[in-house]
């Protein structure tokens, strides 16, 4: 008997170490990702980092004044195609559509979310790229685009639903439509949600690469206009990266932690606005 | 079923005033169904003008699914449907256009459930939605004023309208209801979140009320019917047992039903 007691307490023991020991590996994988990013990275952020271009092979300096730009333009592009595709169709889902209807676009949505971004890589280079017979931002941003969809639909979608109905009857019984009641009421009341998701959708493709690889290509230069070939920062942390030259495998770890850091501060403004306090009263 | 009275007048004395009151809405042959289930049958009343009219009777017997076709709120739900004539000064409802038919005939509901918004932005919603030509700000301080809660909400009307209480937001409600003018409001168990205070203050302001609008109100509080409605009809698994002025009805009953139920026999 007290023998199988001290067992007992000893596999406790045991599977009480280990899974904190689990937790704090999960936890420290962020911060050992960060520190590494920070230790290396933070050295080699400058000013001409953020102002100059890059430089030809072979001379030192130079910045990614270009790549910065690019990645905002893409993101941007991104953010025209896909946000209010996943917005409205998620107005429909949560406010119209019947429930046969609902399951088969969300099924879909969530299948749209699990495929490789470099399958959608290809569907953008397919769509975009083919037909116009170069590459351009416009190809980047589409792909990028089509992988925030699913992201903003569903959890707009999951907003829209979290507001009360009562609120609904309320502006309909006032004479408002089914429209009115939408775009003065149930948005309104879900709006710090859908920020939120917007925002988590946004950080999300800011670092894809994949799916720029042949759509977005790069470019070494200044990028005028949509139309063409354009730069981004995680295109240029994976060039620089597996570059043999020092300078430049310096410059793609800033370029990391410049990524990064955007992300994170996505995430915590995303937070933010989700933690100011829930807008719905919960009756 | 026994109806004491005619279809365009109603003649029996009311507590108040002896004078007849015109008819506002008329329900003649209502039967209701959620898909296949019927849940009201064969439903004959009126509303009469600028009177209370109280809806009681157990849990499930159908008074708040009546009370929610007077403005078609029970389109809201899904294979509803509705058989039967509904009169509003005459004129069916079902042939209206249903925002125009809702501005006339508003409705406050079980919960206190104010949008999340200021108490400002709250009673002005229905009149900016439907676009009125007086001032706003006017509007808003009659509809307070009426609602009985201007007194306690003037000094801080850009709150947000979740800071008050719940008997405060119930009377928001009301304000916001009043805010676009209705003919008649409905209201479905305005207190059954409140408590004892509140809901007597709700009470007094229906009786208020009475002068500029008509009311209908669903209640399972019989002494509340008692206490402010001028006719009340009965309802039982979905069939209008007895419909009569509110003295006549809870002192007299017409039907061993409705005295079962009001002296506390079943329900």
């Amino acid at each position: 008997m007290n023998a199988r007691l001290r067992w007992r307490k000893l596999v406790s023991a045991f599977m009480l170490t280990m899974t904190g020991v689990c937790a704090a590996v999960a936890v420290s994988v962020l911060f050992f990702i960060l520190g590494y990013l920070v230790f290396h990275g933070g050295r080699s952020i400058n000013w001409d980092f953020f102002t100059k271009l890059p430089t030809p092979v072979g001379e030192t300096g130079g910045g990614m004044a270009n790549a910065i730009v690019g990645s905002a333009k893409l993101l941007f592009l991104a953010s025209l195609f896909g946000v209010p595709i996943g917005f409205f169709g998620a107005i429909y889902l949560a406010e119209f559509s019947g429930t046969k209807t609902a399951f088969v676009v969300r099924y879909a949505a969530d299948l749209l979310n699990g495929v490789p971004s470099i399958v959608i890589g290809i569907f953008a280079y397919a769509l975009v790229v083919l037909p116009f017979k170069h590459f351009s931002a416009y190809a980047g941003g589409f792909a990028l685009g089509v992988m925030m969809i699913p992201i903003t639909l569903r959890s707009t979608e999951e907003f829209l639903l979290g507001v009360p109905n009562n609120l609904r009857e309320a502006a309909m019984a006032l004479g408002a439509s089914k429209w009115k009641t939408i775009a003065t009421v149930i948005v309104p009341a879900a709006y710090r949600g859908i920020l939120t998701s917007v925002l988590l959708a946004f950080a999300r493709v800011a670092g894809e690469t994949a799916p720029l690889l042949f759509t977005a290509f790069g470019n070494r230069y200044w990028s005028p206009g949509f139309n063409q070939p354009i730069e981004s920062l995680p295109h240029m942390v994976y060039i620089y990266a597996i570059s043999p030259y020092e300078d430049w495998q310096r410059q793609a770890w800033a370029a990391g932690l410049v990524l990064l850091g955007l992300i994170l501060m996505v995430n915590i403004v995303a937070r933010f606005i989700l933690a100011r306090g829930v807008a719905v009263q919960r009756s | 079923m026994t109806v004491n009275l005619t279809p365009t007048t109603i003649g029996t004395p009311n507590r108040e005033t002896a004078a007849p009151a015109p008819v506002r809405m008329s329900i003649a042959k209502v039967n209701f169904y959620y898909g296949t289930k019927q849940t009201l049958f064969d439903i004959n009343m009126t509303v009469a003008a600028n009177r209370v009219t109280a809806l009681i009777g157990p849990s499930g017997c159908g008074k708040s699914t009546l009370l929610r076709t007077f403005n078609r709120m029970h389109e809201t739900v899904r294979n509803a449907r509705l058989e039967g004539e509904i009169l509003l000064d005459g004129q069916n409802i079902i042939s209206q256009d249903v925002t125009l038919l809702r501005r006339r005939v508003g409705m406050v509901f079980q919960r206190p459930n104010p949008f999340p918004k200021s108490i400002f932005d709250n009673v002005a919603y229905g009149p900016k939605i439907n676009g009125a030509k007086e001032p706003i700000a006017d509007i808003v301080e009659r509809s307070l004023r009426r609602a009985a809660l201007w007194d306690e909400v003037k000094d801080h009307l850009h709150k947000s309208a979740y800071e008050l209480s719940g008997g405060q937001q119930q009377r928001l409600c009301i304000a916001r209801g009043l805010a676009v003018e209705p003919e008649v409001l409905l209201l479905d168990e305005p207190c059954s979140a409140l408590d004892p205070i509140s809901t007597a203050k709700i009470e007094e302001l229906l009786v208020q009320l009475k002068d500029s609008c008509t009311i209908a109100i669903v209640t399972h509080n019989m002494q509340q019917a008692a206490r402010v409605s001028d006719f009340t009809a009965f309802l039982l698994v979905g069939q209008l047992v007895e419909f009569n002025p509110t003295p006549h009805l809870f002192t007299t009953p017409a039907d061993p039903r409705t005295e079962a139920y009001i002296t506390g026999r079943f329900g």
